[in-house]
């Protein structure tokens, strides 16, 4: 799927791994962070303002509203960008969500698109049937400026899913599964393309955590073929004409591994590589100071509606620390429409506007000296959430609203 | 820029760019200020040791994690004139390049290069010298229009000069 949708966008018939490929692009893609380092980088370069006005989106997510003077510097730095350029889609405070589920959501990224990002989790797109990667502020700028970008194509590896989940689990139970089973750099360079009936099985929301976290087993991108739900998906939220590329029937895999969906359990990746997994019930007691459910990863509806069916009419451990991020404005008001925040502040959870905050330590439950939490997000690397000495345990929306609940890494099942 | 002669740093597998930058530290963008928190939550003694011209070696997958060209910016910033590994990371492959950060994989030089140790890497040939211990090692050098893009300290300037 990868390389037909590499050569579509190179003008070629074909390309094979390995080739190096300049790729028109169809969205380029920067936060707060990222952004200004790209936007003085632009400045460097002899060309009059960016490729096109509608195919960059710039958005804000990291350190919003801002947590200190010199964010807040940066934030206005991307702005004034956006306003001498006329960007379309620049998301203020107030409009904004966490990029990687604001853009699928405006309609922004469809099948068939070639998209950059300068932000490592831009792979989320591949749920949609898209190539989309994690690149760097230097070719963001470069990006921006020309509408191009140079790509070595990638090889692939096969994930056939089959079966069906059972209740309580989660696309990311599928990834952190996945991550345990090959490292983190399992896919390095790579495609990862997510195949088979059991994708049928699996919601959109599902698929967007299991693209998002293809970066963690050094993916260059991961990918899902496009049925009915993907479709009716881009419909709802896009008016964008969509490309459906297919893998061939002899596609060449450099790896192929069958995942039977209806045999996973609760996963969490211990600190401190989310390759670091164990299954729920594989666990000895493990006391938590802190849960985050949120971020890029697991910040969309499915996961608060998860996290409320666990934490309504129960009441978080004492001295717990309940951080609930809803990703975007739009899964915010659906979340109070559905009375989705009343259940989690009556449990004693707080309830954030969108950020991606404390998944990178910027903001919004940093964590102390030798604190643990249990959280939704992406990464467990050292000091990622705060100290040095604190630990990240990643787990699905169910997983950290039970631990919430209990005080100790749990199940829903053990409630 | 052919060469890169230096002292080396060397750490172990999945050194992440959250270790070589804390995102604490990226409300900056400041290549000087990010140089003086580089590497900090894995090794605070970096910044006091590292002198202009020395070398990171490490094994698997470094830099892997964010895609923040931070990473990058501060080990360059720091005075490092080459990173020798295993394996790198593919963001932080990109953005090293694009930065003009030379970079280099050799799996046997990454293993075999200790700490301390003093080290000379021709970029024109790939070949990675410990001159403290008499190895030389074959690395992988860089396709033309990669060390294009080096020599000209990065895409930015490439492309201007194109």
């Amino acid at each position: 799927m990868t390389q037909k949708i590499l050569a579509a966008a190179a003008g070629l018939e074909k390309v094979e791994a390995g080739q190096l490929i300049e790729a028109n692009l169809d969205l380029v893609l920067g936060n707060d962070i990222t952004s200004p380092v790209a936007i003085k980088e632009m400045e460097k370069m002899n060309v009059n303002g960016v490729f096109h006005k509608d195919k960059i989106a710039l958005v804000p997510d990291h350190f919003v509203p801002n947590k200190d003077i010199k964010s807040a510097e940066h934030c206005k730095c991307v702005r004034e960008f956006a306003r001498r350029n006329e960007i379309t889609n620049y998301f203020e405070v107030g409009e904004m969500g966490i990029e990687h589920a604001l853009l699928p959501e405006k309609g922004l990224t469809v099948a068939g698109d070639v998209i950059i990002g300068a932000d490592s989790h831009t792979c989320t797109y591949g749920a949609l049937g898209a190539f989309s990667t994690g690149v760097g502020s230097t070719d963001m700028a470069a990006g921006m400026a020309t509408g191009k970008a140079w790509f070595k194509v990638p090889s692939a590896i096969k994930f056939n899913l089959v079966g069906k989940p059972s209740k309580w689990i989660s696309g990311k139970d599928v990834i952190l599964h996945i991550i345990g089973m090959i490292g983190v750099d399992g896919a390095l360079y790579k495609s990862m393309e997510f195949v088979g009936e059991g994708v049928a099985n699996l919601t959109m929301d599902d698929r967007f955590t299991i693209a998002n976290m293809a970066i963690e087993a050094g993916g260059k991108n991961g990918i899902f073929p496009v049925d009915d739900l993907a479709i009716a998906y881009m419909k709802e939220h896009s008016n964008r004409e969509f490309k459906i590329f297919e893998a061939d029937a002899d596609a060449v895999y450099d790896e192929e591994y069958t995942i039977d969906l209806s045999t996973l359990k609760s996963t969490v990746a211990f600190p401190h590589l989310p390759e670091n997994t164990h299954t729920i019930d594989a666990i000895d007691e493990i006391a938590i100071d802190q849960v985050v459910i949120g971020s890029c990863t697991n910040g969309r509806i499915d996961d608060l509606r998860c996290a409320a069916e666990i934490l309504k009419g129960r009441h978080v451990a004492k001295g717990m620390r309940c951080i609930i991020i809803p990703a975007t404005q739009a899964i915010y008001m659906q979340a109070m429409e559905e009375g989705l925040l009343k259940i989690f502040i009556e449990s004693g959870a707080v309830v954030s506007t969108p950020t991606c905050g404390p998944c990178l330590g910027g903001y919004m439950g940093i964590l102390a000296e030798g604190e643990r939490c249990v959280s939704t997000t992406n990464r467990n690397f050292v000091g990622r959430m705060g100290h040095i000495t604190s630990e990240i345990y990643l787990a699905s929306p169910a997983v950290a609203a039970a631990s919430a609940i209990t005080g100790k890494i749990s199940g829903p099942n053990d409630l | 820029m052919n060469n890169a002669k230096g002292i080396v740093f060397k750490y172990g597998d999945n050194v992440d760019t959250d270790v070589i930058i804390p995102a604490r530290y990226l409300n900056s963008s400041d290549p000087a200020e990010l140089a003086t928190h580089c590497m900090e939550d894995i090794d605070t003694e970096f910044v006091k040791k590292v002198n202009k011209g020395d070398i990171i070696v490490a094994t698997k997958n470094f830099g892997c994690g964010s895609s923040r060209e931070h990473a990058p910016i501060a080990i360059k910033a720091a005075g490092v004139s080459c990173v020798i590994a295993e394996t790198f990371a593919r963001i932080f492959y990109r953005n090293a390049i694009n930065i003009g950060l030379p970079i280099i994989e050799c799996p046997e030089a990454a293993k075999a290069i200790e700490a301390g140790d003093t080290v000379e890497v021709d970029f024109n040939t790939g070949i990675i010298t410990d001159i403290t211990k008499g190895q030389s090692f074959q690395g992988q050098a860089f396709p033309e229009f990669m060390q294009k893009i080096i020599a000209s300290e990065g895409l930015i300037n490439y492309i201007n000069n194109k």
